[in-house]
Parts: structure tokens; C-alpha cells; sequence
């Protein structure tokens, strides 16, 4: 048996059946990290000594390994965004999500790599090194999760959490054949992650399985006080209902969504996904997202207005990078100049134009305008159905490279899980199919405002009639 | 032809930072303490390290709109938080968290004297750091522990007419605000500071005049004294046939000068837009309701109040006023027992004058009301005579004993003893017989001659009143 292959659930009931030990299990995992990272590089840092010191701290029917991506702050364990600019950043604190990971005994393999930022959707806006897709190394694992979805797809941890403000979860866990969940905005609290777009950005677990995406939410979920958008509601056992099917259940599929420049192979695997569900006894409706065409406009004028006043504080006064310089103007644009990569100044500079005097009206104001009217998209949608279907990306993953010098055609991959985004609903992405090449392919699953009950659920029925998420990638 | 300076008048509005005196900063659970060592008074959140995220401490919206409330603003039902961006050492989080378009209070006013000041808004704010530089050392130190104190910021309209009514604006802003307990008002401190804009125009013109902007004014004195210069500057300006240009700029209180900062064209654009890390600010009547009730009497209530009861002069009620402790003070010696317009004096003269050549303040006074009842008392039984009386106050102030010690110890009990006071008196009449024949030839002027020697030989304990009559009778016969 290769323990780095178990998923959560299989492994906690091993654990508890004494069958494994969770030395074991942790060794297994920095075994494989050891054999195939260097071919994948998903982790910026690997904390194995810190996780066998852990271990030795957890009930021996705990300890699952989980990787982090290196956007959220993890005490004492360096966190470095894959910027240059936080190179030597080792917080003093921890986010809330890593603390109840720890709460709930969950070991950290380490941190996992990702768009500078988080600012891509390939991993090669990393400032370190791009990471590989698992399935074909000369494919991006996408991004900016993409450290997170190709360790979890090629056995390098059992679990991983990823963030998602534009699709961040949901297009890299579709490129590497894995499981996917952006929550409600508010779902999970953001204190710790190094914001990119604070109205956007969300936690979420990238895992193996549908039923281990519901038993990782279980453990994040809910209030913090120490992040006043995270909402004080009450949170269900997401593993309570996965087994109730989807008879009665109503599916929309949004005609804006099914286009013309969609690959055939995605367009057949969705589909083929709708007629699954539709004959395990849900009902299918067509309905219209009327401003979905806005939202890749939209949300590159609001993330990047945000981001351009989040990242102002790397400023080389009080951590991370400081390039000296003949006075403070110098320094200044030292610093940046050397810590911040080449998309990431672009997306500074885009923000900050928007929010500038003069443009504001025409830029952010107009965005927050359209942004309502997508919500509202939604909202109607949500009146006639319970969950919305689409492909997670208009192609499986591209070439390394490929879409580099054009960072328009990059934008564009992210054509169907940014709407999402600035609706702040859920979304989840689970594998439906492989291209020919063997390629995965990602359906992705919108619900409504805390409802992340019904996108598993209906998740689980479709993994579980299905043979695709059971395919692993040959390395 | 010259033109009179008097053709101009001049509009003055105020941008007035208050800095809150809650025990905690606005956006974590850091004290508020000022004068500690320097990032001590620091955490992840206030010094802006990534991925921290802010939440709002409910006692600094309270205060605001106990703020509001006092200076008669509508209380917005729903606000929101903005960010102010801007780069410099001081300021952690590369913007300040602040309120842009949907302040928490707007429309309220003052009345300072008989004039009405409209105030435009006020909202909250988090204060910046403070960047400290030494001229021995080529770097610049950066302290953050006043980073994240929360502040308020209150514009008035432009409708101050000149430096002696934005310093009465100003000096009743802060008699509210202490009252209210919402800010210390302490200049020096820097909780309380003030950025004046100021402008001309002809007299009879409508449209506003260009301004300049003062800013930094950490004293009332100041910033009467920079408005003074800026209308002698921008009026010098202006009758030479020049125009003023809009610019910022600093108070120099050594030169007593303004100095010109930047001009509008270098000005910040500071890319406002609404905090996605803060939800809005719902405020409901009834919580608006349940601060209104805690909100006591304000200073122009007591001053009404003191006048009506008391039957002061509308001057000494505005003095008493001012302070809650003065109030205080002042009523609990009438409660005592003192007659009002007695205490009044007692306070507003000798009492500030000690006050004032100590540099205390009235709770730091060592002479308590009961002190002052006590002593009104021995002046109105005429133990004491009025003369002696500013002695012993003079020295209850300084030891905290009671007026009855102390004229008991020095021996200051009044004369009043008529076989004492005769003896005295035909001593010195029989030692001044020349005085005393031209007085009694009609040179009645001289009484004032024979009072005074008799006060020196009694070293002032005469009784006033009996050493007249007895004086009168006994230069008479």
C-alpha cells in the first residue's frame, strides 16, 4: 500500500484501526516529497523536522500531513508569498486556519508554492521557480494554488489548503484532477492570509476526494473575531448529508458559460457530467447570467485596486526585503523594484490607476456597479435553481509558457471562476473527465451563499458514480 | 490708489484631530498610553505586518457619536470605513484607515458666543506613528506605538471670521470633549490638533477666496498667532495686487511665521476607496438613544444653569463653566454653604492666580471647597477682616489647613475688642496731635491718615467697621 495515496478519511480510519501509524503515514509522505519534488517543485519550504516534532505531540489516531500554501502566515515557519520581497518573512503569529488545523491535530508538510501574490493563474509568476503538473511536467499545475493542487495530485500530502480570489482553488485543483472548494465569502476566516484582494480573497481545501473537502471545511469554518468579514453563522456537518443524493435537486447551465472558444474535449466532459446527474435524478434548466462578460473586466479593475493599496506596506521599513538607498524615495523604489515580480508590478500599477483621481468613477466605481448587477445575475439564478454547472476553465492545462507573453490570454483562463468571486458564493471544482492526451478536466459546481452543504453533496453523487477522481497521474 | 486693509474679510475653517481616549487603539488590543518606550505599545496588527486584518473597537463609534451628539450632527445610520493610501515610514500599513464619503456624523454646529460655527462631519480615524530623527545619526527611527490610536476628525464649514473666534471654537470644542470624556484635550500631548484653512476676500464678495492650509497647531495660542500672520501675509499679498496660491503650510512658533509645505500641485492623491477589510457601521436609534442618556450636562447647559440659579454674571458662569472639575468645585462650595458670587471671586481671582503662579491644576489644589466655606465663614462673623482674609487663603492654599487653624496659630483673630481698640487709639491720636488738631478744625480727610496707622499698629486685625465708628467718636471729642 502507498500511504501518500490515502486520502483523509482512509487514513483516519487506518489510524484508528491501528492498521498505520501515523509515523508512518508522515514518512511515507516526506518520502514521496523527496523522490518527486524536485521533478514537480510544489513546496517553497518542507518543515519535516518541525512536523516529526509535532507528531510526537498529537493522539496516534491523528496527524494527518497537510500542506499550506505560502500565502497564509504560519508561526515561526517562514511565509514568503513566492516573493522575493518576503524572502526572510518568518511571522509571529499564526492565521486561524493553520491554528485549528493544528487545533484539530493535522501536521504541516510545508509550504507550498504559488503565484507571487497570488497573482496568476500558472505558478510561473512564482519569484522562485514554477511548479510542474503532475500529470504532464510540462504543463502548469495552474495557479495561483498551484504548489498546493499538484503536492495534493502527486501524493506529496494527504490534503492542502489553497486560497481563491479569482479561481485560484478551483482552476489549479481542475488542471491537476483534484478537489477544489472556494467557500462563501465569510465562510472561513482570513486573518493570517497575506491578502491580495481582501473583498475576494477566500481560504479553501484542495483535497483528494469530495468527502474529504467536507470533513477539511468541518474544521474551517466558521467565526473568527479576529476578522470582522468572516460571518457569525452557524456551520453544518458538511459530512453529515453527502449521502443523500440529488433527486429533486435543480441544476442551471448559464448559456453564457457554453461559448464558442471553449475546448471540445472540457465542452463533452461537462456535459457528459450534466446528463449523469440529470439521469441520477436531477432536474437540468438552462438560465441566463446575462453580465457574465463583465467579469473578467470587473474583477481585474477591483483585485487590482485592492492589491495595489494591500501590497503597499512591502515598503522595507519594518520586514521582509530592505535595498538601501541614498534617501527614503530610494529605498523605496529599490525595494520594490527588487522584491516585487514582473506581474506583480503590473497589477500595482493597473490598481492604482484605477483608484487614482479622475479615474476613480470611470474605473473602480463603474466595477463596483457591474459587480452588483453579477450578484444580481446570481441572485435570480439562485430563485429557480440550487446549483449552477460550468466547465472550471475553457481548456485543460496549458503548456508552461505558453500564455506568458500574453497576460490577457492568461486573464481569460479565469473567464469562469471569477464571476463567482465577486458574487462571494462557493464554488467547488471536482474531476468529470480527461482529455485525450490524459489531461484532466474540471466541472465546477456554484451554489448559493453558504450553501457549500448542497455543492458537496451533489459533488459526492457525481464522484461517486464516476471512476474519474480514482485515476492518479503516472510520476 | 492703496487700498485699505479693511476691505477684506477673512474665512477661516478647521480640520480638528481628537485624539480618543479610549484605554485601547482602534483596530487591536494595544494601550493607548502615551510616553511609553518607543514599540512597545505594538502588535502584529498595528504595525501592519501581512495577512493581519483590523477589527473595529466599539468604544471609539460610541465616543464619536457622543461627539456628534453633543455638537448637534446627525448621526449616520450607515457609515463606512475608507482607505487614505499614501507611502511614508510613520504610516505601517502603506494607507490609513479612515472615512471618506459616508462619515459617521455630519451637519452639527457650536455656538461660540452669540455665532453659530456649522460643522460639516465628523469621522474616525486611526492615528500614523511617529518617525524620529536625530541629527547626529543618519537614520531616521521610526516609533509605531501611537500607530492605530484612534482619532476623530472634526471640519467645521468655513465660518470663522477671524483668529479670536477659531481659538473661542476651538477652546469650546475642547470644554465639550473633556466634559464628554471622550478626549484629555492635552495640546502638548498632542491629543488635540488643528489644521486651519484660511482665506480672503473682498468684503461683499460671495465666492470663497483662495486658501491656504496651516497645519500642525498644537496650542490655542498658535493657532491664533498663525491666522494672524496668514491674514497679515495673504492681505499684503493681495493689496500689492498679487494672488494667493493654494498650497500647505507650517506654523514656525519660534519665527511665529507660516512657511510654505507643498503647493496644490504637489498634493497627495490619496486613491480613496471603501475598506474591504471592515464591514460598514450600522448604528440603531436605540443605541444612539441609550448614548444620547449618558450624555450629562454640557458647558453651555451649566452655564445657563448657574446664571438661572446661582444668579451669577453670564462671565463668571462661562469661566466655571469651562472645566466639569471648576463646575464641580465651584457648586460644592455653594452647596457648603458658601453665597455664590463670593466663591465666584474667590475662584476666578485669588484662587486662579495661585493656581496659575504654581502651574497646577484645580484638582491638584490642595485647597478643597469645605477650606474656602469654612474661611467665607470667619469673614462673615468678622473674625477675620476681608485683608487678612487673602492671607490665610494665600496660606490654606499652600498647606491645605483650615482657615480657623490658621488664624489661630498666627494670632490673626480680628480686634474687635472695643477696651483694646480704644487703647490703641488714644496712643497714636495723642502721639499725632498736630494731625489731629487740622482734623479737628474740619480736615475730615485725614480720617484715612489715623486708619491707617491704627491698621499698621495692629498689624491689619482692626476690625474695619468698629475702628471707624470709634475712630470718628474718639477724633470728634
Amino acid at each position: 500500500m502507498e500511504l501518500f495515496r490515502l486520502t483523509i478519511a482512509e487514513a483516519l480510519r487506518l489510524l484508528l484501526n491501528k492498521e498505520i501509524s501515523n509515523q508512518e503515514l508522515l514518512k511515507a509522505v516526506f518520502d514521496r516529497i523527496k523522490n518527486i519534488d524536485s521533478k514537480i517543485n510544489a513546496y517553497v519550504t518542507i518543515t519535516e523536522e518541525e512536523a516529526f516534532n509535532r507528531l510526537n505531540k498529537v493522539s496516534k489516531t491523528s496527524g494527518i500531513p497537510i500542506a499550506i500554501k505560502d500565502n497564509l502566515c504560519t508561526k515561526g515557519i517562514k511565509t514568503t508569498c513566492s516573493s522575493k520581497i518576503l524572502g526572510n518573512f518568518i511571522p509571529p503569529y499564526e492565521s486561524t486556519v493553520t491554528q485549528k488545523l493544528i487545533n484539530s491535530e493535522y501536521i504541516f508538510t510545508g509550504k507550498t508554492n504559488l503565484d507571487e501574490f497570488a497573482m496568476g493563474s500558472s505558478t510561473e509568476n512564482s519569484g522562485f521557480f514554477p511548479t510542474k503538473n503532475p500529470w504532464d511536467t510540462s504543463r502548469v499545475p495552474g495557479g495561483s494554488s498551484g504548489g498546493s493542487a499538484a503536492a495534493v495530485a502527486s501524493g506529496m500530502c494527504i490534503a492542502a489548503l489553497g486560497s481563491d480570489t479569482g479561481g485560484s482553488i478551483r482552476q489549479p485543483a481542475a488542471f491537476c484532477g483534484v478537489v477544489g472548494l472556494k467557500p462563501t465569502y465569510g465562510r472561513v476566516s482570513r486573518f493570517g492570509l497575506i491578502a491580495f484582494a481582501s473583498s475576494l480573497d477566500q481560504i479553501g481545501p484542495i483535497t483528494k476526494n469530495v468527502e474529504d473537502c467536507a470533513i477539511l471545511m468541518n474544521i474551517l469554518s466558521g467565526h473568527d473575531i479576529n476578522d470582522s468579514t468572516c460571518a457569525n453563522i452557524d456551520v453544518p456537518d458538511y459530512t453529515a448529508n453527502l449521502k443523500n443524493g440529488v433527486k429533486g435537486l435543480t441544476i442551471g447551465i448559464p448559456k453564457e458559460y457554453f461559448i464558442e472558444g471553449i475546448d471540445k474535449e472540457t465542452l463533452d466532459a461537462v456535459k457528459k457530467a450534466i446528463n449523469i446527474l440529470s439521469e441520477m435524478g436531477a432536474e437540468v434548466i438552462p438560465i441566463s447570467l446575462p453580465h457574465t462578460e463583465y467579469s473578467i473586466a470587473v474583477y481585474y479593475i477591483l483585485a487590482t485596486s485592492e492589491a495595489s493599496s494591500n501590497l503597499a506596506r512591502f515598503d522595507g521599513v519594518k520586514y521582509g526585503l530592505r535595498i538601501d538607498g541614498k534617501n527614503l524615495l530610494d529605498m523605496y523604489l529599490n525595494t520594490k523594484a527588487a522584491g516585487f515580480g514582473k506581474e506583480v508590478k503590473r497589477r500595482i500599477l493597473l490598481g492604482t490607476y484605477s483608484l487614482s483621481s479622475g479615474y476613480y468613477d470611470a474605473y473602480y466605481k463603474k466595477a463596483q456597479a457591474v459587480r452588483t448587477l453579477i450578484r444580481k445575475d446570481f441572485a435570480d439564478a439562485f430563485k429557480k435553481v440550487d446549483v449552477i454547472i460550468t466547465p472550471t476553465t475553457p481548456t485543460p492545462a496549458f503548456k508552461i509558457g505558453e500564455k506568458v507573453a500574453d497576460p490577457l490570454k492568461m486573464y481569460l483562463n479565469d473567464i469562469f471562476t471569477t464571476p463567482v468571486n465577486l458574487a462571494g458564493i462557493p464554488a467547488i471544482s471536482i474531476p468529470c473527465g480527461f482529455s485525450k492526451e490524459g489531461l484532466p478536466i474540471g466541472l465546477q459546481i456554484i451554489g448559493r451563499d453558504f450553501d457549500e452543504e448542497t455543492l458537496l453533496r451533489t459533488s459526492y453523487t457525481f464522484e461517486h458514480a464516476t471512476e474519474h477522481h480514482k485515476r492518479i497521474p503516472s510520476i | 490708489m492703496k487700498t485699505n486693509m479693511k476691505t477684506y474679510e477673512t474665512v477661516i475653517g478647521l480640520e480638528i484631530h481628537a485624539q480618543l481616549s479610549t484605554k485601547t487603539k482602534i483596530f487591536c488590543s494595544c494601550p493607548t498610553q502615551f510616553g511609553s518606550v518607543p514599540n512597545t505599545q505594538t502588535c502584529p496588527i498595528c504595525i501592519g505586518m501581512p495577512g493581519v486584518l483590523p477589527v473595529l473597537n466599539k468604544k471609539v463609534v460610541e465616543f464619536v457619536i457622543k461627539a456628534g451628539l453633543a455638537t448637534n450632527c446627525t448621526i449616520s445610520k450607515h457609515s463606512r470605513f475608507a482607505r487614505k493610501n499614501y507611502f511614508y515610514p510613520d504610516l505601517p500599513k502603506g494607507y490609513q484607515i479612515s472615512q471618506f464619503d459616508l462619515p459617521l456624523c455630519q451637519r452639527g454646529s457650536l455656538t461660540v458666543g452669540d455665532k453659530i460655527i456649522n460643522i460639516n462631519r465628523i469621522h474616525i480615524e486611526e492615528d500614523a506613528g511617529k518617525n524620529i530623527h536625530d541629527s547626529s545619526d543618519i537614520h531616521s527611527l521610526v516609533d509605531l506605538n501611537r500607530a492605530g490610536v484612534p482619532l476623530m476628525e472634526i471640519v467645521t464649514e468655513p465660518d470663522i471670521a477671524s483668529p479670536l473666534e477659531a481659538g473661542a471654537f476651538m477652546r469650546k470644542l475642547r470644554a465639550i470633549l473633556r466634559y464628554l470624556e471622550i478626549c484629555d484635550g492635552n495640546m502638548e500631548e498632542g491629543s488635540l490638533r488643528c489644521d486651519a484653512n484660511i482665506s480672503l476676500r473682498p468684503i461683499g464678495q460671495k465666492e470663497l477666496g483662495v486658501k491656504a492650509e496651516v497645519k500642525n497647531l498644537n496650542s490655542f495660542r498658535y493657532v491664533e498667532k498663525a491666522l494672524e500672520y496668514e491674514i497679515e501675509r495673504q492681505t499684503k499679498i493681495l493689496t500689492d495686487g498679487g494672488r494667493i496660491i493654494q498650497e500647505t503650510r507650517l506654523f514656525n512658533t519660534q519665527s511665529g511665521k507660516t512657511i510654505s509645505m507643498r503647493s496644490k500641485e504637489e498634493s497627495h492623491d490619496y486613491r480613496y476607496f471603501p475598506e474591504p477589510d471592515l464591514v460598514p457601521i450600522e448604528v440603531s436609534d436605540q443605541w444612539i438613544n441609550e448614548i444620547r442618556e449618558t450624555i450629562t450636562e454640557l458647558p453651555d447647559q451649566k452655564t445657563a444653569r448657574f446664571v438661572r440659579d446661582y444668579k451669577l454674571p453670564s462671565y463668571d458662569a462661562d469661566l466655571l463653566s469651562l472645566e466639569k472639575y471648576t463646575a464641580d468645585w465651584f457648586e460644592e462650595a455653594v452647596r457648603l454653604g458658601g453665597d455664590s458670587k463670593q466663591v465666584s471671586n474667590w475662584m476666578m481671582g485669588e484662587l486662579m492666580r495661585l493656581l496659575n503662579e504654581k502651574n497646577l491644576s484645580l484638582d491638584k489644589s490642595p485647597l478643597k471647597p469645605n477650606l474656602l466655606v469654612d474661611m467665607l465663614k470667619l469673614v462673615t462673623d468678622g473674625t477675620i477682616s476681608g485683608k487678612i482674609a487673602k492671607t490665610v487663603f494665600e496660606d490654606m492654599f499652600n498647606t491645605g489647613k483650615s482657615a480657623s487653624e490658621i488664624v489661630k496659630e498666627k494670632g490673626l483673630v480680628q480686634i474687635s475688642d472695643l477696651g483694646e481698640l480704644d487703647t490703641v487709639i488714644d496712643e497714636i491720636i495723642k502721639s499725632n496731635s498736630k494731625e489731629y488738631e487740622r482734623y479737628k478744625a474740619g480736615e475730615t480727610k485725614l480720617l484715612g491718615f489715623f486708619v491707617g496707622l491704627v491698621m499698621k499698629a495692629t498689624k491689619g486685625k482692626a476690625n474695619p467697621k468698629l475702628l471707624n465708628s470709634t475712630l470718628q467718636k474718639k477724633l470728634s471729642t
